[in-house]
C-alpha cells in the first residue's frame, strides 16, 4: 500500500487528523495508567492467604466478665464443638484483613528493644488450643504449640506473654534469618525472647500496609484470657451459614451480657479490600467508556471524511480502483492515524506514570503494559473505521461522472 | 437575535440525530465522570468547622528522646504528662483534651434493649462549645465536672435512638465496664467531615485515609473520670520504650493524648505558640524532654498536613479530568465536522450578509445547547455515579450528596466544555470563503 497519497490528503484535512491523534494519544496514556492500577489492586486482592478462608466463621464476644475468661472461653468452645458441622473451634485475639493490629518489634539480638533499628514488626497473633485446625494454618517446618505451652502462656504484666516459644510465618521467618533455618533460633524484644518452634505458610497480617510487608506475622500461644474473645468455627463451606448462626445464638445464649457479632470471613474480607474493589470496578468503568467514546469519534470524523470524499472515491473507482483498494486505503489511513496517537500516548503515558509516582506513590508503570495498550488501541481504531470504510467503498464510480 | 440562533441550532440537531447524540453522550459520560469525582472531593475536602476551623489549632511537642527515631516533626500526640501540663495552664481561650479508649460495652437498665458496643471519646468540657457541637437535649458537661471527675457523658442522637428510642434522656444512667454514668446531654445528628478532633498518623497511612472520615463517637466521657473507668483499655499512639503495662498510659513512655485549643487573635496565637517552645525548652532544662521541636497548625493546616483526602479519591478525579479531556476532544472533531458539511449554508447566509461574527455566534449557540443538553445529561449520570458511590461500604458512602453548588459546577463545566469545544470548529466555520462555498451548490 502507498502511504504517500494518504499522508498528502492528511495534511489537507490537518485539523481533524490532529483531533484524531490527539484523542488516541490521551487514551492511550490513560487506558496503560487505568490499566496498570487496576492490576496493582487485584494483585493486592488476590495476594494468597494460607488460612482455610471459605470455612471460617468469627464470633467476637465483647464485653463479657474479663475475669471470668479463664472458665468461660473453654465452656462456650465446648459448646461450640457441639454443633453439627463443626470441624474446629478455637480463639484468637485477632484474624488476618480484620484491621485489628497490634504490631511488635523484635530484633535477633538479645539486646533489641522497641526503639532498636533493624527490627522487624510483626502481627501478633494469640490463639487458643487447637488454633491451627480452627484456621485451617498449614505447617510447613517444625511443629504447633503443645497443650502444655498453651496452659502455661500468659500475659504478664505486658503485652508480650511470658511463655517463650513462637510460630512465624515463611516470610517473617526469611525476613529475620535470610537463608537459615529459623527453627530453634531466638527472636527477643527485650526483656522478653521467644524460640521459634515452628513455620507455617504465609498468613496475612490484620493490616496490610504493602505487599513487601504483607505477612510478617507471629503466633503466640495463650491461655483462655479475655484477650482472645474473637471465637474461629470452622466448617465446611456449604454449611457455614449455618453454622456461623447457630454459634453466634449459642454464645449470646451463654453469655447473655455480652455484645455478640458473627462474621463469615468471606465478609471480613470483602470489608477490607472494599476500596479497593471499587476504585478496581472505578477503572474499569472510566475505562471502556473512555474507548467506547474514543471509537465513537473515531465513527464520526471518518463518516465525515467519507462523506467530503465521495466524489474523490468515486474518481477513484472509475480510473480502477477496486472496493478493497478503497477499504485498505482508509484502515490504512486509520492505521497511520492510530501509529502517531499511539507514539504520542507512550510518552504521555510516561509522564502521567511520573507525575503519579512523585504525587501518589505509585510504582514504575512496567513496559509491558505500553504494547498492549498499543495493541488495544489499534483494535478499535480498526474496528471504528470499518463501518464507514465499508460505505465508502460501496460508492459507485457513477457518482465521478455526475458531479463537477 | 439569540432566540433565532437558538431555533437554527435546534434545527440543526434534529438534522443528524445520530451525530448529535454522539456529541451529547460524549460531553455527558464526560461530565459525569468528572462531577462524581470532584463532588466526592467537594465533600472530602471541606471546613469541616466553616467559620471557626482558623481559630482552632492542634497542638504538639516532641517527647520522644530516642535519637533514632524521625524528629524532623513533633509525634502526632503527646504523653501524659506534657498533654496535662498544657491543658491544666488555661493559656487558650479554650482547650480541650481528647483521648480515645477502646469501644466498650454499653448498656442502660430499665430499657428493654441488647447492651451495644460503643466508640467512646474521653475530652473535657470546652470540647463541645470549641466545636460548636449541636445539642438536642441538655448540654456538655463542666468544667467542674472535668475537676471533680464526675460520671457524667454525652451520648450522640444515634446511641440515644438504639437505646432510648430517641426521647429525652437527660437525667438516664448508662452502665459501663466500670459502672455507671449519668447523661447529661444528648447531641443533634452531627456529622462532621471528617471527624477531625481524631485525625492523627496520617503520615504513615500511605494515602490510604478513608477511615479518618467515619462517624464520630457514640459516647462522650470527661477526661478525668474516663481515666478511672478506662484504666487499662488506652491505646497509644505510639511508644518509645516498651509500656510496663498495656492499656495503663498514665505514665507509660507512650504518646496517646491531643490538645485542641481555640485562641481568637493573633496576638493570642503568637502568644501560645510562645508558651509550647517555653514549656519545651523548661522540660528540656529539666531532663524530661530531649527535643524542643513544637507546632501549632490550625484545624486546616492539621488536616492538610495528614493528608487526609485518600489517595484514591484524587486518582479517580485526575482520571475522570483526563477522561473529560478525551470527551472533549472527541466533541471537538465532531462539531468540526458537522460546522462543516454545512459549508454550502454558511456560505449562503455570508453572501446574503451575515458578518463572520454572526456565524461564529450562531456555531457557539449550537455548542452550547449541544453543552446544555449533555450537562443535564451528565448530571443524572452523576446523580447515578453519586449513589453508585453510596453503595459502597466506604466510611465516608453517607456523606456522598449533590449539593446546590455542586449542581451548579455541573452546568457551569458542561456548558464551558462544549464551548471550548465549540470554539475552534466555530472559527473555522466563520472563515468559509462564501464564493468558493456558493460555485459548489
Amino acid at each position: 500500500m502507498e502511504l504517500r497519497p494518504i499522508l498528502a490528503t492528511l495534511r489537507k484535512h490537518r485539523i481533524p487528523a490532529v483531533l484524531i491523534v490527539l484523542e488516541i494519544a490521551l487514551a492511550c496514556a490513560v487506558l496503560c495508567n487505568a490499566v496498570f492500577m487496576i492490576s496493582l489492586r487485584v494483585r493486592q486482592m488476590h495476594l494468597p492467604n494460607a488460612i482455610d478462608e471459605r470455612g471460617i466463621s468469627l464470633v467476637s464476644v465483647n464485653g463479657a466478665d474479663p475475669k471470668l475468661a479463664a472458665s468461660d472461653i473453654p465452656r462456650d468452645l465446648t459448646a461450640l464443638r457441639g454443633i453439627a458441622g463443626v470441624t474446629a473451634a478455637s480463639v484468637s485475639n485477632t484474624v488476618p484483613l480484620s484491621t485489628n493490629n497490634i504490631g511488635w518489634s523484635f530484633g535477633t539480638s538479645p539486646d533489641a528493644t522497641l526503639a532498636t533499628q533493624h527490627t522487624v514488626n510483626l502481627s501478633m497473633y494469640f490463639v487458643g488450643e487447637g488454633a491451627d485446625q480452627a484456621l485451617g494454618l498449614r505447617l510447613k517446618q517444625g511443629r504447633f504449640f503443645t497443650n502444655d505451652e498453651y496452659a502455661d502462656s500468659k500475659l504478664g504484666s505486658g503485652v508480650l506473654p511470658g511463655i517463650h516459644v513462637a510460630v512465624l510465618t515463611e516470610s517473617a521467618a526469611k525476613r529475620m534469618w535470610p537463608g537459615q533455618s529459623p527453627l530453634g533460633k531466638t527472636f527477643y524484644s527485650k526483656p522478653d525472647y521467644y524460640q521459634v518452634v515452628g513455620v507455617v505458610a504465609d498468613v496475612m497480617r490484620p493490616w496490610v500496609s504493602d505487599a513487601e510487608h504483607a505477612y510478617n506475622a507471629v503466633y503466640f500461644p495463650l491461655a483462655p484470657d479475655a484477650m482472645t474473645s474473637g471465637y474461629i468455627v470452622r466448617s465446611a463451606p456449604e454449611d457455614r451459614q449455618r453454622v456461623l448462626q447457630q454459634a453466634t445464638q449459642a454464645l449470646q445464649k451463654l453469655n447473655p451480657g455480652a455484645v455478640v457479632k458473627g462474621r463469615t470471613f468471606t465478609d471480613i474480607r470483602n470489608r477490607y479490600f472494599a476500596d479497593t474493589n471499587s476504585m478496581a470496578w472505578m477503572l474499569v468503568l472510566v475505562c471502556a467508556v473512555m474507548l467506547a467514546v474514543t471509537a465513537f469519534g473515531i465513527v464520526g470524523l471518518t463518516s465525515f471524511w467519507v462523506a467530503q470524499r465521495r466524489r474523490q472515491i468515486g474518481v477513484r473507482r472509475a480510473v480502477g480502483a477496486t472496493r478493497t483498494d478503497i477499504l485498505r486505503y482508509f484502515q490504512a489511513e486509520n492505521f497511520l492515524l492510530a501509529s502517531f496517537g499511539i507514539a504520542l500516548g507512550m510518552a504521555l503515558a510516561y509522564g502521567l506514570n511520573l507525575f503519579l509516582m512523585k504525587h501518589y506513590e505509585l510504582p514504575r508503570l512496567p513496559g509491558v503494559y505500553l504494547p498492549v495498550g498499543a495493541a488495544v488501541l489499534w483494535a478499535i481504531g480498526q474496528l471504528a473505521v470499518l463501518g464507514p470504510a465499508l460505505r465508502a467503498s460501496n460508492v459507485p464510480p457513477v457518482v465521478a461522472t455526475r458531479a463537477a | 437575535m439569540f432566540g433565532y440562533y437558538l431555533d437554527l441550532a435546534l434545527r440543526s440537531l434534529k438534522r443528524n440525530k445520530v451525530l448529535t447524540a454522539l456529541m451529547v453522550l460524549a460531553i455527558a459520560v464526560g461530565i459525569g465522570a468528572s462531577m462524581t469525582t470532584l463532588t466526592v472531593m467537594h465533600i472530602l475536602s471541606g471546613d469541616p468547622l466553616p467559620g471557626r476551623s482558623s481559630h482552632v489549632f492542634y497542638a504538639q511537642v516532641d517527647n520522644d528522646p530516642v535519637p533514632g527515631d524521625s524528629h524532623v516533626d513533633p509525634p502526632d500526640m503527646m504523653d501524659y504528662q506534657s498533654a496535662m501540663d498544657l491543658w491544666s495552664a488555661k493559656r487558650a481561650d479554650r482547650q480541650a483534651l481528647v483521648v480515645n479508649p477502646f469501644p466498650e460495652k454499653v448498656s442502660a437498665p430499665g430499657v428493654n434493649r441488647p447492651p451495644l458496643m460503643a466508640q467512646m471519646l474521653s475530652t473535657t468540657a470546652d470540647f463541645f462549645p470549641m466545636f460548636g457541637v449541636p445539642f438536642e437535649y441538655g448540654s456538655g458537661w463542666t468544667p467542674d465536672d472535668d475537676t471533680h471527675r464526675a460520671r457524667v457523658a454525652v451520648i450522640s442522637s444515634n446511641l440515644n435512638d438504639r437505646l432510648f428510642g430517641g426521647i429525652d434522656s437527660v437525667g438516664r444512667t448508662l452502665l459501663l465496664k466500670k459502672g455507671a454514668v449519668r447523661i447529661v446531654g444528648v447531641l443533634k445528628p452531627w456529622r462532621p467531615s471528617p471527624p477531625f478532633y481524631d485525625v492523627r498518623g496520617g503520615r504513615f497511612a500511605n494515602g490510604d485515609t478513608s477511615s479518618f472520615y467515619g462517624k464520630p463517637e457514640d459516647l462522650f466521657l470527661p477526661f478525668s473520670a474516663s481515666l478511672e473507668m478506662n484504666d487499662g483499655d488506652f491505646q497509644q499512639f505510639n511508644c518509645w520504650a516498651n509500656p510496663p503495662k498495656p492499656g495503663y498510659l498514665v505514665n507509660a513512655p507512650c504518646n496517646w493524648m491531643g490538645l485542641w485549643v481555640q485562641l481568637d487573635s493573633p496576638a493570642k496565637i503568637a502568644a501560645y505558640r510562645e508558651f509550647l517552645d517555653h514549656y519545651a525548652g523548661e522540660q528540656k532544662t529539666l531532663g524530661r524532654i530531649r527535643y524542643t521541636e513544637t507546632r501549632l497548625r490550625d484545624l486546616m493546616q492539621w488536616l492538610a498536613f495528614n493528608r487526609v483526602i485518600p489517595r484514591d479519591v484524587k486518582l479517580q478525579m485526575w482520571l475522570a479530568f483526563a477522561f473529560l479531556a478525551i470527551c472533549l476532544f472527541n466533541t471537538v472533531g465532531l462539531l468540526l465536522a458537522k460546522f462543516l458539511r454545512r459549508g454550502g449554508e454558511i456560505g449562503v447566509r455570508r453572501a446574503l450578509g451575515a458578518s463572520r461574527r454572526a456565524v461564529f455566534a450562531q456555531c457557539l449557540t449550537e455548542a452550547a445547547l449541544i453543552g446544555f443538553i449533555g450537562g443535564f445529561c451528565g448530571w443524572l449520570l452523576t446523580l447515578l455515579g453519586l449513589w453508585l458511590v453510596r453503595r459502597q461500604q466506604t466510611p465516608y458512602s453517607d456523606l456522598v450528596h449533590l449539593d446546590v453548588s455542586m449542581f451548579a459546577v455541573t452546568f457551569v463545566l458542561a456548558i464551558s466544555v462544549s464551548l471550548l469545544a465549540g470554539a475552534m470548529p466555530a472559527l473555522r466555520a466563520s472563515r468559509i470563503a462564501p464564493a468558493l462555498q456558493l460555485k459548489t451548490l
